[in-house]
């Protein structure tokens, strides 16, 4: 008898979960839904946990001052558990059962890569957020995909640019061993040769993406004795990395450049162990001057009682960005959306930016300094940077046409 | 030369930590013959408690020591917990459940922890007084490094003395080479079991701790332990600390030197270790041929649940008329569901007629996946062909691979499976010319004319319907009655004169094949492959919806691949915490139903 009781309740439990939303969905006048992905289980849930707060806090925002089309906006959350195939699913889950206008998230490259071919293959306007990968907007970009923060080839270049000034001829890089560790290192090594045709290149380390084994690395870095190398390192990696090399005085015997490295989701972690005198690309937060960004920050900080880092930004633009395209669009209709986000210029908290027409990448750039300890803090901050937009980096229309299939 | 020196510490510090984990786990399995997934899990633990203990105790510079060696005494009292608790109630099951509930444990830990420490990334504090590093032949080398390579064979040493001055060691020695004998001496086989797993749990807790002054703490490090221990593990001999040992060594000193000579391959250099280890030595370079137990394996009679010709009719027209009343997304879920049935029953054909359990079924999911594919992608091949020749792609890759599996047995058997699928994983992955790399290969889709949900559905529900129905017919057949002799009895079989190889090998094959159907059907359903297809964790699904429907049930995969995804998919609509969920349920089922849902829908038989 007890197991037929459990058989029951199993079957009235899935019954449950399947007419719940539908009974959501029949109250009151429709709220506009966004759906999105985050992985909050998996390799990527460090970045991804503060992104959702701040998501919250931009939707509460525009809900305050009316919402979007006399509508309140609300988003939906789902974890693809940093798996495409995962990510697909709800993707299709979102748009089919909670109705969603359209689907805003994706962190790893490879999810953003299978939810864009998705949205592509069935019409679904698909707002990158973090996804660094320039395919996304080029070699498999698309209409219906548009992308917030600054790729791979636009960090790579801003970061050359300033090394590519610098005495440094030979170099050593290392990565994690996919499509983002690599592409950061190719844009950066061949815009350095544009700039300083002599650079070698003594070393290539491709450890695999969350297994690091640094101390055999680091050794191996400094047998090979560079002027200079070039790290796209993140995560759990990259702190594992940094404890070695500290120990080992890789630092004090090269100069280090690192894509993406002074964000304080990868800085703050370290504490007192971050490496001074890095070039780095990041979001020096606590020193940007403009008073849209110092009011952003108060009403983070206040709001969630804890630093911003760069994910809460992309976060919290994703969203203006949204309810200002759905507002051009005067409708949640696919294709006007469509049009909306072409040229759609957005007032953020660190001053206009424009969703390019020609391949839907955002004019976002990045701040790019130097690291040095902060006593006062116990991390390592930015300083002597400087903010490159966008525009300065991107590609002209002429070139992205070519590296852009038509559609 | 002073390179080679400064990269063998390395590798020998690394070899210390694996160490560590690693002879507890081969501790744990020689004696009880649990494969515990949860040891990671421990170590993880242990990790995250020694970053706490070290933060909050008053002592100073001693707060990480005693932290750590806290840590790892809370967490062998956690493992003690666990064994009287939860696995004491499963011996006498089929071994593979035990290995269902150790899989709940990881799940659940892996949440306990994202829910008390949060889901970013944490360095602890550096050892105090070994925080600096001293010069080694004109390199820098961490003094804490060093501090570990002297700990290492002082635990080695401790375990000696443990194993041959104690009585209490001779008897884990003695009940790690026959356990029915030592319990026939009268030997309490519960304390000796649950102290196993203590000091089991405990190495793990001592590993898990001492790595927080030299690595990042991630809410994942569980699962990258426990994989390469196990290698460590398996290449050593199950049951043989030494082996863990010799192994630890081994493959710490490997990793180190590959990173300079090979670093294209360092992503599978263990695994490349261990599949040769196995296929020369197929119990470990100290392991031992395993006794057979007198009592036998418990293996629970096949009954399947009794199905009523009108119920098979009814779930026949249910099928049929579902796309037309189902919304859209429940018609993909359905047609994710029918993959994964076909893919659970494929494995099925292996663990539960065969008493082969792999570990790297997604090796032959994943190329069927890549298959079709590829031929659609690169050969331009039409959708249909593409479809078809998808399973013979993987059927050709398990007829490689399965011949040198079927030449080993039980753990031994599993882990060069998950050898072989690490080995297609790394090449997916690191072929970006031809297969994207990670990015995988995108824009799968199916044809137009083939292109509408219903459709699909019906194409998939034809092909994985035809594949699960063609297994049962091969499950029935005098293959599939000589499989379950082997199984049941090897020598016998042989006796009676089966051809044992050659038989696993052609069952092999077969389960290959289905595999690589269902991955072609999932390729088409998701419009595109990755590397991950070939994973692990995609090796794990099958394997639990297999337990959870019911090993000894034909109908037990399909059930059990129907309810896992339906589970899954309803508790991550609810919760970011979906892993606890799942993990209890699963614990529940272990401990209520040990035949699975299959057991329960045959409630009037139990």
């Amino acid at each position: 008898m007890r197991s037929r009781r459990f058989l029951v309740l199993i079957i009235a439990g899935l019954a449950a979960g399947l007419s719940l939303p539908t009974i959501l969905t029949a109250q009151g006048k429709e709220p506009v839904k966004i759906g999105v992905l985050h992985s909050l289980s998996g390799t990527m849930a460090i970045s991804e946990v503060s992104l959702r707060d701040v998501v919250l806090m931009a939707v509460d925002e525009i809900n305050a001052k009316g919402g979007v089309l006399g509508r309140k906006l609300e988003v939906i959350f789902r974890d693809d558990k940093g798996q495409p195939a995962e990510a697909v699913k709800h993707a299709q889950e979102l748009v089919e059962s909670e109705k969603v206008t359209l689907i805003a998230g994706g962190f790893l490259s490879n999810v953003g890569l299978a939810v864009s071919d998705w949205a592509k293959q069935n019409k679904t306007m698909f707002v990158v957020a973090e996804s660094l990968t320039e395919a996304l907007t080029w070699s498999k970009g698309h209409d219906y995909a548009v992308r917030l923060r600054p790729n791979t080839y636009e960090q790579g270049r801003m970061l050359a640019d300033k090394a590519g000034k610098m005495k440094y001829v030979k170099w050593a890089t290392i990565g994690p061993n996919y499509e983002y560790g690599k592409r950061a290192w190719e844009t950066f090594r061949d815009r350095m040769k544009e700039l300083k045709p002599e650079m070698q290149v003594v070393g290539e380390h491709w450890p695999t993406l969350g297994k690091i084994e640094p101390g055999p690395l680091v050794t191996a870095i400094l047998s090979q004795n560079p002027d200079a190398l070039y790290v796209s390192l993140f995560g759990s990696d990259w702190l594992a990395f940094v404890r070695e090399a500290q120990k080992r005085g890789l630092f004090q015997k090269m100069f280090v450049v690192g894509i993406l490295l002074g964000e304080p989701e990868y800085i703050d972690p370290l504490k007192l162990e971050a490496p001074e005198g890095m070039l780095v690309t990041g979001y020096p937060w606590y020193d940007i001057k403009a008073q849209a960004h110092q009011d952003w920050v108060a009403r983070y900080t206040k709001r969630g009682d804890k630093n911003p880092v760069l994910g809460s930004l992309i976060g919290y633009v994703t969203y203006q960005s949204i309810a200002d395209a759905i507002r051009k669009a005067g409708s949640t209709d696919t294709a006007k959306l469509v049009q909306a986000f072409k040229g759609l210029k957005v007032e953020t908290p660190i001053g206009p930016i424009t969703f390019r027409a020609i391949d839907g990448q955002s004019t976002m750039g990045a701040w790019v300094g130097t690291t040095k300890i902060d006593p006062a803090r116990g991390v390592g901050i930015m300083v002597n940077y400087e903010y490159v937009p966008g525009e300065k980096v991107l590609p002209s229309d002429d070139e992205v046409k070519k590296l852009r299939p038509v559609n | 030369m002073s390179l080679l020196l400064v990269q063998l510490l390395s590798g020998l510090a690394n070899a210390m930590f694996l160490f560590l984990v690693a002879s507890g786990l081969s501790l744990i399995f020689g004696v009880t013959r649990i494969v515990n997934f949860a040891h990671g899990s421990f170590y993880m633990l242990a990790a995250y408690l020694t970053y706490s203990l070290a933060a909050a105790l008053p002592l100073g510079p001693g707060s990480f020591y005693a932290g750590a060696l806290m840590a790892a005494v809370l967490v062998a009292g956690l493992g003690g917990l666990v064994e009287v608790l939860l696995l004491r109630r499963v011996y006498r099951a089929p071994e593979l459940y035990q290995l269902l509930l150790t899989f709940a444990l990881v799940l659940i830990a892996a949440d306990a922890v994202r829910i008390l420490w949060g889901a970013d990334n944490k360095t602890g504090p550096p050892a105090p007084g070994l925080a600096g590093s001293v010069p080694v032949a004109g390199q820098l080398f961490p003094s804490y490094d060093l501090a570990v390579i002297a700990f290492g064979p002082l635990v080695a040493l401790g375990l000696w003395v443990v194993f041959h001055r104690t009585r209490w060691g001779v008897l884990i020695r003695a009940a790690t080479q026959d356990r029915e004998m030592v319990a026939a001496l009268g030997v309490d086989q519960s304390r000796l079991f649950t102290g196993v797993f203590v000091l089991g749990s405990f190495l793990a807790g001592l590993g898990g701790a001492l790595q927080v002054p030299r690595v990042a703490l991630t809410t994942v490090m569980d699962t990258t332990v426990i994989v390469e221990a196990f290698v460590v593990v398996v290449i050593g001999g199950m049951g043989s600390v030494w082996g863990a040992l010799l192994a630890s060594l081994l493959i710490g000193v490997l990793n180190a030197y590959g990173v300079l000579v090979l670093p294209k391959i360092s992503i599978v250099l263990m695994f490349l270790v261990m599949a040769v280890v196995l296929i020369v030595r197929p119990w470990g370079l100290l392991g031992r041929p395993e006794i057979q137990l007198r009592a036998g394996t418990a293996v629970v009679g096949e009954r399947d649940v009794p199905w009523h010709p009108a119920w098979l009719v009814a779930v026949g027209a249910v099928l049929l008329a579902l796309p037309l009343v189902l919304p859209t997304f429940w018609v993909w879920m359905a047609v994710e569901i029918f993959a994964f049935a076909l893919f659970a029953a494929s494995l099925h054909l292996l663990m539960g007629l065969g008493g082969m359990v792999s570990f790297g079924h997604a090796a032959y999911f994943g190329l069927g996946a890549y298959g079709a594919a590829l031929l659609l992608k690169w050969a331009a091949w039409p959708m249909p062909l593409a479809f078809l020749a998808a399973p013979v792609v993987a059927a050709a890759a398990a007829a490689v691979f399965g011949y040198f599996c079927v030449r080993n047995t039980s753990i031994y058997f599993a882990m060069l499976t998950l050898a072989f699928a690490q080995i297609v994983f790394a090449v997916v992955h690191q072929w970006d010319a031809v297969t994207g790399g990670d990015n995988g290969i995108l824009s799968v889709w199916p044809p137009p004319w083939l292109k509408s949900p219903a459709l699909y559905y019906y194409w998939a529900l034809v092909f994985a319907g035809a594949g699960v129905v063609l297994l049962r017919i091969v499950a029935a057949s005098p293959f599939g009655l000589s499989l379950r002799a082997v199984r049941d009895h090897a020598r016998r079989a042989e006796a009676v004169g089966i051809n044992i190889r050659a038989l696993q090998w052609t069952a092999f094959v077969v389960a290959g094949f289905f595999a690589g159907l269902a991955g072609a059907v999932f390729a088409f359903l998701k419009g595109s492959v990755f590397p991950v297809y070939t994973e692990s964790p995609m090796s794990v699904q099958p394997l639990v919806m297999v337990l959870l429907g019911g090993v000894g049930a034909p109908s037990g995969p399909l059930i059990g691949a129907a309810a896992y995804k339906l589970l899954d998919t309803v508790i991550t609509r609810y919760t970011e915490y979906w892993q606890i969920w799942l993990g209890g349920i699963l614990i529940a089922l272990v401990l209520a139903f040990p035949r699975g849902i299959a057991g329960v829908l045959d409630w009037r038989r139990s």
